[in-house]
């Protein structure tokens, strides 16, 4: 009973409904656009140039910025975080996890709205500025690149704390006693001991915010406002408005590399470390 | 200094939520002042006819697929971890957790377009069980860690049969991450949009829920938007303190 019979089922699924409509994508990004937004079949290479286009590429570099801001932001933050979760009782720790994973349970569109709340011009955070006396007039910071990066920190610092954790708690403590009695302070055995011992969680962490910002479409589109373009948000438009789905193709699929190049990288960064 | 750094971080990933649970509590409907404690928010969310279509959408796309993942995810992470897999198997059990889901949507806008078959909610049910099987499929191999293979030679020894052995021995050690993994598949598909809203056609008769929402939120926000947010967060803890029971393995064992 037990051969790889089993594997089939699922497998034919994902095959069936992700990797044939992968491979559809990747041969439409060869394609050209039809008079009505259909596929003209006629072989080339042109929407992969049109990608590297100024106007395009541009995008791309934004999307990359953002992605690269959050996920250092919530590897900066969320570091702390889960070296201090450490510092617990082991009951408490678990406690703290959970509470610290909780809201990455809810709606991702309800997360992203309760900010639009926060950082809107007549919003709360604007509010308590003005009342405390720090600003007069409000500082408009919803719809700016300021709080797309703050909602995708919201949204996956979660995930970082765990991931550092996870790494944290398999360290040896030891070490880092050793490290304080030879002399080492606080900062040099942070830096030389703890950080070097965790680096596979932080990677993780890092490539795990990275690659799901620079395709997140929701985000900037309502943090964002549309004020500036996501990749996310630039194959939407292809696929739905402009409807010029082969370049949409090749955009997802260089999308598709830039990830599958950082998940090899981080592999890379594993496997050194071991 | 642990403490106030917690304190910190625990704010910023609390405040957000609490602030949207107070303003559906708040009778001026805005975020900017408060009108007093009020339920009107929650008699209206109750009295729109769209919300109660759209989260039956929802929960019919959320069951049926999870019912499906949860056999086919199930049934690969036994494949997986009992007889050996290959690199092959492992990628494509993978995939479909770390895909953005805005080319998984394009691709199955397209692959559905060129078959062309009428989009609804049988199209979404399909797409996501393509994310829920590896979900479900990477849940359940976690509890194959407290699984001892001898114990399938055992059971073979003594005469059990291979219907026997799955039922009484391999089904109840995996039946916490079954749960767990079916909880979690029903979450990811009750909460996901762009998927959904590529693969839902034109039309209304198919909105679910996270669509309706995204709607309210891009195009003219109303205050019931609030106390349905509420309503959903609370949801959503409720089924993950669930799935924690189960996989802790109170269940069984």
């Amino acid at each position: 009973m037990f051969n790889n019979k089993l594997v089939l089922p699922g497998l034919v699924w994902i095959s069936l409904f992700l990797l044939i409509p992968c491979l559809i994508v990747f041969t439409y990004s060869f394609f050209e656009r039809g008079v009505y937004g259909g596929i003209e079949y006629n072989f080339n290479f042109e929407n992969y140039t049109r990608s590297f286009k100024w106007t395009y590429f541009k995008i791309l570099l934004t999307s990359g910025q953002i992605a690269f801001i959050s996920a250092s932001v919530a590897v900066f933050i969320g570091f702390p975080a889960a070296y201090f979760i450490t510092k617990f009782d082991s009951k408490i720790q678990i406690f703290l996890l959970f509470f610290i994973m909780l809201p990455f349970w809810s709606n991702y569109l309800i997360r992203t709205y309760s900010w639009m709340v926060l950082l809107n011009n007549q919003g709360l955070i604007n509010n308590a500025l003005i009342q405390i006396g720090i600003i007069e007039e409000p500082i408009r910071m919803l719809y700016t690149k300021f709080s797309v990066v703050v909602g995708l920190v919201y949204n996956y610092l979660p995930f970082v704390v765990l991931s550092i954790y996870a790494s944290l708690s398999t360290m040896n403590k030891e070490v880092i006693e050793a490290s304080e009695d030879l002399g080492g302070n606080f900062f040099n055995t942070l830096f030389r001991i703890i950080v070097p011992m965790c680096l596979p969680g932080i990677v993780a962490g890092f490539i795990f915010v990275f690659v799901l910002s620079i395709g997140n479409f929701i985000t900037p589109d309502l943090l964002g406002g549309g004020r500036f373009l996501m990749i996310g948000n630039l194959i939407y438009d292809q696929f739905l408005s402009a409807r010029d789905w082969p370049f949409g193709s090749s955009l997802s699929l260089i999308l598709v590399i830039i990830m599958l190049s950082l998940l090899f990288l981080q592999s890379l960064i594993l496997a050194r470390k071991k | 200094m642990k403490k106030i750094y917690l304190i910190i971080i625990f704010g910023f990933l609390y405040i957000p939520i609490l602030t949207l649970i107070a303003l559906s509590f708040n009778r001026s409907g805005l975020p900017t002042s408060w009108g007093g404690f009020s339920t009107e928010w929650y008699v209206q969310l109750f009295q729109n006819e769209k919300i109660f279509k759209a989260l039956f959408n929802t929960v019919i796309v959320a069951t049926i697929s999870t019912l499906i993942a949860g056999i086919l995810g199930t049934l690969l992470a036994m494949g997986m971890e009992i007889k050996k897999s290959n690199k092959f198997v492992e990628a494509t059990a993978f995939i479909p957790m770390i895909i953005p889901d805005i080319v998984l949507a394009i691709a199955l806008l397209s692959f559905f377009t060129l078959l062309q078959l009428t989009l609804g909610l049988h199209s979404i049910i399909m797409s996501h069980v393509v994310f829920n099987t590896a979900f479900v499929c990477a849940v359940v191999r976690t509890r194959f860690k407290y699984f001892d293979h001898n114990i399938i030679e055992a059971s073979y020894d003594l005469g059990g049969k291979y219907t026997i052995t799955f039922i009484k021995i391999i089904f109840p050690i995996i039946l916490p991450g079954v749960i767990a993994g079916c909880l979690l598949s029903f979450t990811l598909s009750f909460d996901e949009f762009i998927i959904a809203f590529f693969t839902a056609g034109a039309g209304s008769s198919s909105t679910t829920l996270p669509m309706l929402i995204y709607s309210m939120i891009r195009f003219g926000v109303t205050p019931e938007i609030n106390a349905l947010s509420t309503f959903i967060i609370l949801f959503s803890f409720i089924i993950v303190l669930i799935s924690q029971r189960s996989v802790k393995g109170k269940l069984l064992i």
